[in-house]
Formats: structure tokens, sequence, C-alpha cells
């Protein structure tokens, strides 16, 4: 990021315009996932887009990013009582909770692709396959061993971690284009290898046991008095803990110093060299967090789904997650969030462009690209107090 | 091991390594001319595989059937394609981003190649299926000892080293080939000295574009079979490919292809589960590769001003 936008924040911004973004942000999900009808779906979707650029038009958006950057704290409350919001509104219906989890355990997973790429900007072009190592890790483990299904997940994370050191040696030595062969060569080494590898079930794939906590198994609908609830309900009090946790330790991680010093490394390695930042270390922190992200993601992911196979964890998949990192404006967590709601949930609710999500998705990165380099939501510049004006 | 098998290994790793060589060309010139790396060049040669057959489809339903007269149009279609199509990316993405960092052209091209991929996969009649390619080269083989020489794979590999060949004639005995080293070596000079830079990067695209296609229709002629991932797959070999042998050198570039093609084949001979896990043996080479020799053999000059 060579230029950074000079945001004017006053602290006495009022909180209210961006709570009531996210209350209209809200109730329009909730009724975008609701609506089951085609065309009644394409009208609102075609509505949100007329309505965001109007507001941007009108400058709409400059009061709610003021209350937004002086209130983040607030505004980060309200955000998870909105999803919690929409949990609830669909309490019994397993295919929008289902929806509602994955958006949940991409952005965890887009998060850990942001350490890499969005603070110390390296490129990983196999963020799907740390995902799949993730799912597999929990398919393998839930079937022939007896450990705690809630410890398969921190496990699942390890292992991807474990994997990408593999990688870790090439990817500290080169960089730019050189890097990026080094991972899109992994990418599609995973894939063709879980193919013809009949250990982990080939093409085929495998089953995936469910999570059980000391006897409360996830996978019974339940009950609270006459409420009857779906059992994916459990697997989003749980991707919502992990998503806090990923989010809080992603936000903290931006603001320290170490930020500071990724920050440093991706805008010049060379000069944070001449200023004594350990290169080699920071890249192994972040590239490590980063998988070790993705993968918890892909092993409570593979929970979710109970079964996964190869073609999910495909290289299309993987350029799908740094797809969202750009739309959302890289770095920018809270872009992130957006734009893999968007990217998910979209072509999950068009049905007819389901089938063309990766042609959609590649063409709107290059527009992107050409248009708008910095994202939806560029990452603002760093300040370090809430409200004050840099 | 016999001396025909041995010889079989040999003409099939000349096969391979020509196609590659073909591939990591278009990396080296495109990186010598513009230090770019334009990974949709894999997809490109897909491209241009589908046109041939394309127009193989079209030339049968209008009668034609003589098999030379066949493979040549469709080789002509499917180079001028494919240059074509290099041209118009080389223009409206790569151009545009020059000013832009590095790493926007690497994800612009890389979006662009997921395009055309699944634009092949989706809008070419049963494009997710692998196609047949059709036989149009003679058939019949020489056979000594276990040695199995077949016309066409001698027919491939003479047309692929002419085409090398007539590459490197024209970049080092032409006037073309004098503009397009001279902005490899240095754009603006070369700009001041009355050479019209853009027109050079678009007829050096089309240039690398069109081997592209070439080697596509070799790869399909070769495995009678194509589908929409070749590309992706023969990229990514491609460039490991002109990385090994040093990338901006079209030499480097022709041997690294051979050279990848060798340990292929090494692998293919040496490990005892070889056919299936022949990729991943290919991909773990190319990650090894990197991360022994970061720039390639030949390694990329660097100065980094601070």
């Amino acid at each position: 990021m060579t230029e950074m936008k000079i945001s004017h924040a006053p602290s006495h911004a009022p909180l209210w315009p961006s709570i009531a973004a996210l209350v209209l942000a809200t109730g329009y999900l909730i009724a975008l996932l609701a609506v089951e009808e085609q065309t009644l779906i394409i009208g609102l979707l075609a509505a949100a887009v007329v309505v965001v650029v109007a507001a941007n038009y009108f400058g709409g958006f400059g009061a709610v990013g003021r209350s937004f950057a002086a209130h983040e704290g607030a505004f980060s409350l309200s955000a998870i009582i909105a999803a919690f919001a929409v949990a609830a509104y669909f309490h019994d219906n397993h295919f929008v909770l289902l929806l509602v989890v994955t958006v949940i355990l991409y952005i965890v997973a887009t998060l850990g692709l942001n350490v890499q790429f969005g603070y110390s900007g390296i490129v990983n072009f196999a963020g799907a396959s740390f995902f799949g190592v993730g799912a597999y890790t929990s398919a393998v483990l839930t079937a022939h061993t007896a450990v705690p299904t809630l410890l398969v997940v921190p496990i699942g994370g390890v292992c991807a971690a474990l994997i990408g050191s593999l990688l870790l040696l090439p990817v500290l030595r080169t960089r730019g284009h050189y890097a990026a062969l080094v991972t899109i060569a992994f990418a599609l080494l995973f894939k063709t290898f879980l193919e013809v590898n009949d250990v982990l079930g080939g093409p085929q794939g495998l089953q995936v046991g469910g999570m059980n906590i000391l006897g409360w198994s996830f996978n019974d609908n339940w009950s609270i008095g006459s409420i009857d609830l779906s059992f994916y309900l459990n697997y989003f009090l749980l991707s919502m803990l992990l998503l806090i946790g990923a989010f809080v330790l992603v936000r903290r991680l931006e603001r320290s110093w170490i930020g500071l010093n990724l920050d440093a490394l991706r805008l010049d390695e060379t000069a944070a060299g001449c200023f004594g930042l350990n290169i080699a270390r920071w890249k192994i922190v972040s590239f490590t967090l980063g998988n070790l992200l993705i993968g918890m993601a892909g092993a409570l992911f593979g929970m979710v789904g109970s079964f996964i196979a190869p073609n999910n964890y495909t290289f299309a998949d993987s350029l799908i997650l740094v797809s969202i990192l750009l739309l959302g404006g890289i770095g920018n967590v809270w872009g992130v969030i957006v734009a893999t709601i968007i990217v998910v949930i979209v072509p999950e609710k068009l049905q007819t462009i389901q089938e063309y999500r990766f042609l959609l998705y590649a063409s709107l990165v290059i527009a992107v690209l050409l248009f708008r380099p910095d994202g939806l939501l560029p990452r603002p510049v760093r300040r370090y107090f809430p409200g004050a004006q840099p | 091991m016999d001396v025909g098998l041995i010889a079989q290994y040999i003409m099939n790793g000349l096969m391979l390594g020509t196609m590659y060589a073909l591939v990591a060309v278009g990396f080296t010139l495109f990186f010598g001319v513009l230090d770019v790396i334009k990974f949709s060049h894999g997809d490109v040669l897909t491209v241009g595989a589908f046109v041939a057959l394309a127009t193989f489809g079209g030339l049968k339903a209008i009668g034609l059937d003589s098999q030379p007269i066949l493979l040549v149009i469709m080789l002509v279609v499917a180079v001028f394609a494919t240059a074509l199509l290099g041209m118009v990316i080389a223009r409206t993405m790569v151009l545009p981003l020059r000013s832009a960092p590095p790493l926007n052209t690497l994800l612009i091209t890389l979006m662009l190649g997921t395009v055309l991929r699944e634009m092949v996969r989706l809008f070419y009649p049963e494009g997710a299926n692998p196609k047949p390619f059709p036989a149009l080269l003679p058939s019949g083989s020489i056979n000594i000892g276990q040695f199995n020489l077949r016309y066409d794979n001698l027919i491939m590999l003479a047309a692929g080293l002419g085409v090398i060949v007539g590459l490197q004639l024209l970049l080092n005995r032409t006037r073309l080939g004098l503009a397009i080293r001279a902005v490899a070596q240095d754009d603006e000079t070369a700009r001041t000295m009355g050479i019209n830079f853009t027109v050079v990067v678009l007829i050096t695209f089309a240039i690398g574009s069109g081997l592209a296609a070439f080697a596509g229709i070799m790869n399909g002629l070769y495995y009678n079979e194509i589908n929409f991932g070749i590309g992706l797959l023969l990229g990514v070999i491609g460039f490991a490919a002109a990385i090994l042998g040093g990338l901006g050198s079209i030499y480097g570039a022709i041997l690294g292809g051979f050279l990848f093609a060798a340990l292929q084949t090494i692998g293919a001979v040496a490990l005892p589960f070889a056919s299936a896990y022949k990729d991943v043996f290919a991909f773990t080479v190319v990650i090894i590769f990197m991360a022994w020799r970061p720039t390639g053999l030949i390694r990329e000059k660097i100065s980094e001003r601070v």
C-alpha cells in the first residue's frame, strides 16, 4: 500500500450511524436468507447494489465510517449480537444455518490468509489446501482415534501449520512471483495427492465424525421448551467462539508492535532488514499463524459438513479465498467479513450462478484490480487510539 | 535394463522436454520484455488446444478429410487465435498495471487464467470432460528390439525443435528480434533509439502465446486427449522450467524444459509407484528446486534500490 488515505475521525462522532447501518444490513441479510424464489433474490441483490451505490454517491458512508472508527468496540459487540440474531431467526432451518456456519468458518480461514497476505505480504495460493489439511485431520482423528473431538480442531490447525512449515524454506528463500509458484505447486500437489492416495479415500473422499463434547452430541437436534432447534446451532455457537477468538487475536496482532513489524516487512523488506527486523522470524510467525487459523477452520468445517472429498480443496477454491481478501481490501479484517458474506452467500442463494462462481469471482477480481485496486473497503491508516486524529 | 527400453524413455523425455521448452520460452519472453510473470500462459495453451479441436470439428463438418491439410489449418487458426488473445491480454491487463505493485500483475494474470479455464469448462460443449484429440499424424512405427519409434512422435519432435530453432533465428537474425532484445535489455534506451515499445511488447506476447498453442496441439496429439486443466499443469511446469534455466534467457528456458522432462522421466523409471504419483513427484521437485535455487540455475541479476 503506497498511499494511505487519511481518514478524519473526530472522537465525538456519534455511535448511531454505524449501528443503524448494521441493523439495516442484518435485516437485509435475514431477508436474503429467508427468500427462496429466484426472481425475488435477484431483486433483493439489485436493490442492495442500488442502495450501496447511492449511499456511496451521497456520502452516506462517511458518517458510518467515522462512527465505526470512533466506536469500534461497541460496533464489534453489536456485530456479534447481529450474528446471533440471524441464527436465532433461522433456529430450525438446517440449510440457512449451515450457510451461516460456512460463512463464519470461511471468515476464520480468510483471517488466517489475511495475516499472511495482508500483513506480512506472503502470498499463499494454497489456502484451500491448508483448509483441507484441517478437514482431513478431523476425518482421520474422528474415525480412527478416541481423541476428544474438541481437541481435534486445534490439532487440525497444528497439522496445517506443520505441513505449511514444509514450505517454509522455499517460501522464505523466494520472493514475489517465485514464492507464488511454490504455493501454487503445493496446491496442485495436494489435490493430486489426495486423489491418488487410497488411504485417505481417494477421489471418493472420507466420512467425518461429528463434534461431541462430554456426551453432548453436536449432530442431534435439540429443543428449549417447545422450540425445536437445528443441530447446526451447536456448530454455530462453536464457530462463533472460534471466530471471536481468531478475530480478537488478529486485530490485536495488527495493532501490536508485531503488526507494525509485519507491515514494515510487507512494505519494504530491504528497509525493514536494514532497521534490524528479523525478516525470517516474522515471516515464519505470520505464515504459521495463518495456516493454524486456516487449519482450525478447516477441521471444524469438516465436522460440520460430515463429508469431505479432494474436489473441495482445489486450486480454484484457494483462488476464491484470495478473491475474498482482494474484494474486501487486503489487510482490512472488516472488509474480509463483508466480502466473505457476499462471496459465500450470493452463489448459494442464486442457484443459477452456482456453476459459474469461479468464473464470476475471477472476473470480479480482475475488475477490482483494474479499477479499485484497494478493494471494497480499503485498509485504513493505522490508528493507535480510537478516535484519535491521525 | 534393455537398451531399447532406455531409448524409449529417452524418446518420451525428449517429447515432453520439447513441449515444456515451448511453454517455458513464452514465460521467458514475457519476463524479458516486461519483467512480469504471466500466470495465464498455461491457460492460453488450453485455449489454443481447444480452438484447434473446434477447428477440426468445423472442418470435418464441411467434409475436409485430408489429414495434413486439416492439421495445418488447425495449427494456423490456433496459433493466430492465441497470438491475438496474448496481445489482448497484454494490452488490457499487463500494460495498464505496469506502474502498480508487481503482485497485482501476478494476481490479475492468475485470475485471468481462471477465467479462461472456466470459460473452456463451461462454454465449450461438454468442456468439463476430457476430449479425445484426433490422431492426425501417420501412425506407423519402426521397431528396433523393444524400441518402438513412432512416426508421429518423430514428426512432432522435429517440428517442435524446428520451431525452437526458428525462434532462435527470429530473435538473433532479424530486426524484430533485435528490437525485442533491445527492449528486454533496457526499455528506456530502446525507446530513445526509436523502437516502438508497445508494438514490440505486443508482438512478443503474440509470439509467446502462439508458441503455447503449438505446444497445446503437440500435447493433444501426444496424449490423444485434452481437458480444460492441461494448461494449469503445463503452465506450472513451464514456469518451473523457465526458472530452472534462469528467467529471461531463451537458452535457459529450453535447457530447463529438457531438464525438467529428464527429472520426470527419471522419476517415472526410478520410483516404484510412479505412474499414479507422477504429478505429485513433479510438483515436489518444483518446490524443492525453489528452495535450493530461488531464482534458477542461472541466477537472475538482482540489484535493489533502497
